[in-house]
């Protein structure tokens, strides 16, 4: 028997329970399905797994994705956190806001039009190029564009936006006393940073760290329009198996790759942020 | 009896939002539109609005790249939910095999004043009957900056594998149309393609990835001819400089002496459309002379009209060289239309290009 709260209790998960199995439960598990049956037509079979493991040209992809996503989740950490920790310690309070503000900006365009910007940007004839070649750091423009570093700058670009802001509520909610009170124990500011500051604010940059990987390493705008198709990423590699063979079954199967890949990073950071807590 | 209300009331507002969602249409047209699966090219309101106006309904375009991509769209949709697509000309028996397409009366169809070697009749009819009509086609060629490089040059795919133009050259992202390009580089036909080409074909992609700066996409492909990023694009052709060849008079293509590869784009109507009098009044628009002018024109990219009596102007005619297409014609080999088993090694060919440092 059903006790009246528990009813409840069901009742008011339902919607959620209903939608993620109709918009989550159901279509991977027909993913998962269609990435067994190839699409010469030839029954289930292994072989849209196979052909990922024996093919360096499609697990190459996956090591370009690890690095990629890598980079731009360390260089946006190391750019964010002294962003967020001048915002909420040295900025003043009234000012904090406006800054804020300024910080999202660019969460405010188009995540197309942004890249297309930064490609003219980087161009030869771009702002970057012709400034250094102008100020004559440079005797001619070099290739900025269309390369991994124009796809990492874009991503930065974005995601130590999103870093700055998870590691801002963080650090808003540290207890100056923490601080206090490391340094009525002898700790310099540098040690008060990295044996009290550091470790509190870990979890906000575990959660902006998780958020960058898994938006960047399933991304596929950036690194079509930046990295000139120079090398391929995994996304990349989904879209191409669709365009013109429409071979569902390949890009199923790179997309239970991409995320497994996922997962273990989630369950890397849960499980970070619980020896954290504990 | 207040915990059974909320219960009731959240099972039901539950119930009837998942009922609301299933019952949802496939798209939001009426019956009375027509609804079109496009390339980008047919969503120009200049060529639509003529045709809307004159038959009082309004035309639904739902915009693909790729005939795989197309092809999926129409599985996840209700049969009569499309009544005309556009495809790629070799790919109509793609089409055909799933029962998709209805025979074409070509007695309907301006079919005489269609330059003769882009009817496609091999890809376009089959068992006897007409389930395409080519509306457009181009080749895919070099593309290329004139004042940056030597057009003499230009005339020979020797050009894209030298050290002469080594970091100048972007590279169209399409597997077939380049690995025909490389096949004709090296003597081959792009008709007789078979699995033990592929080596030849990989020497020559690779050399030509060594040269490239880029691998770029249709937008993409315009962005580095058009900011100087690429001076020659592998691939380009018409499609690419003609569209912006008022700003940029400097970009060109040549068809070089090995010759070009033709692309061409049919236009297909459903079996199941419920609407056939009105998709075989828009095929028949856009093959006369006026829609066949504004496609050619449009503003997503120019290409060659098929029909020779498109109502182009001097000025248009003479950006999309019209009067050199009977020797391009004669020079231009058949885009790679290869079966299933090829091409997924032609595609992996192409990823292991893209990968190689």
């Amino acid at each position: 028997m059903i006790l009246p709260q528990n009813r409840v209790a069901w009742a008011s998960v339902s919607p959620a329970l209903g939608w993620t199995l109709a918009f989550f439960v159901l279509p991977f598990a027909a993913m998962v399905a269609i990435s067994f049956y190839p699409q010469d037509g030839s029954g289930p079979s292994l072989v849209s797994y196979a052909q990922f493991f024996n093919s360096p040209s499609y697990y190459y992809a996956l090591f370009n994705s690890l690095e990629v996503t890598g980079l731009v989740t360390v260089i946006s950490i190391l750019l964010a956190y002294p962003f967020a920790w001048i915002l909420a310690d040295i900025v003043p309070e009234r000012w904090q806001r406006l800054a804020l503000t300024l910080a999202v900006l660019p969460f405010w365009t188009s995540y197309v039009v942004r890249s297309y910007s930064w490609l003219l940007v980087l161009s030869e004839k771009g702002l970057v190029n012709t400034t250094l070649v102008d100020l004559g750091i440079l005797s001619a423009p070099i290739q900025l564009a269309n390369t991994r570093g124009a796809t990492i700058i874009g991503f930065v670009h974005f995601f130590v936006m999103l870093l700055t802001l998870t590691i801002y509520a963080n650090l808003k909610q540290l207890s100056p006393n923490y601080r206090k009170a490391a340094a009525d124990l002898g700790a310099g500011p540098i040690r008060s940073f990295i044996h009290v500051v550091l470790p509190l604010t870990l979890p906000g940059i575990m959660v902006g760290a998780f958020l960058t990987f898994v938006l960047a390493i399933g991304d596929y705008i950036t690194p079509q329009i930046l990295g000139g198709n120079n090398e391929l990423l995994m996304p990349q590699l989904i879209m191409m198996q669709i365009g013109r063979r429409g071979d569902f079954s390949s890009a199923s199967a790179l997309s239970i790759i991409l995320m497994v890949v996922v997962t273990v990073a989630y369950l890397f950071c849960a499980r970070w942020l619980k020896i954290e807590r504990t | 009896m207040k915990t059974k209300s909320l219960v009731s009331k959240i099972s039901g507002v539950s119930f009837a939002a998942m009922l609301m969602l299933s019952a949802l249409p496939a798209n939001s047209s009426f019956a009375a539109d027509l609804n079109a699966l496009v390339w980008c090219d047919h969503s120009d309101p200049n060529l639509l609005k003529p045709f809307e106006d004159a038959n009082g309904i309004k035309v639904n375009v739902k915009e693909f790249e790729g005939t795989g991509a197309g092809l999926a769209l129409v599985d996840q949709s209700k049969p009569g939910d499309w009544d005309v697509m556009v495809i790629d000309s070799i790919d109509i028996h793609r089409g055909v095999e799933k029962k998709l397409f209805e025979p074409l009366p070509e007695d309907k169809l301006p079919m005489a004043d269609l330059f003769p070697e882009v009817k496609m009749d091999s890809s376009t009819v089959i068992d006897g009957k007409r389930y395409g009509i080519t509306e457009k086609f181009g080749y895919n060629t070099i593309g290329f900056n004139k004042t940056k490089v030597d057009p003499a040059d230009m005339n020979s795919l020797a050009a894209l594998t030298s050290d002469k133009y080594k970091g100048r050259i972007a590279i169209y992202d399409y597997y077939l149309p380049v690995i025909g390009m490389a096949a004709m580089s090296i003597g081959k036909k792009t008709s007789e393609l078979t699995e033990a080409d592929l080596p030849a074909i990989k020497e020559v992609l690779a050399k030509m990835k060594a040269n490239a700066k880029a691998v770029t996409d249709v937008a993409s492909s315009q962005t580095a001819l058009a900011t100087g990023e690429a001076d020659i694009l592998v691939g380009g052709g018409e499609w690419v400089t003609a569209g912006i060849a008022k700003d940029k008079p400097e970009l060109d293509f040549s068809i070089p002496k090995e010759g070009a590869v033709l692309w061409s784009q049919s236009l297909a109507m459903f079996k199941d459309s419920a609407n056939k009098e009105m998709a075989l009044k828009f095929i028949q628009y856009v093959m006369s002379p006026e829609g066949q002018a504004r496609l050619a024109t449009s503003s997503c990219y120019w290409g060659m009209p098929s029909n020779t009596k498109a109502a182009l102007n001097d000025d248009q005619k003479k950006i999309l060289r019209f009067a050199e297409q009977p020797d391009f014609l004669k020079r231009a080999q058949a885009y790679p239309a290869p079966n299933e088993a090829l091409d997924k090694k032609m595609q992996d060919l192409w990823t292991e290009m893209i990968q190689a440092k």
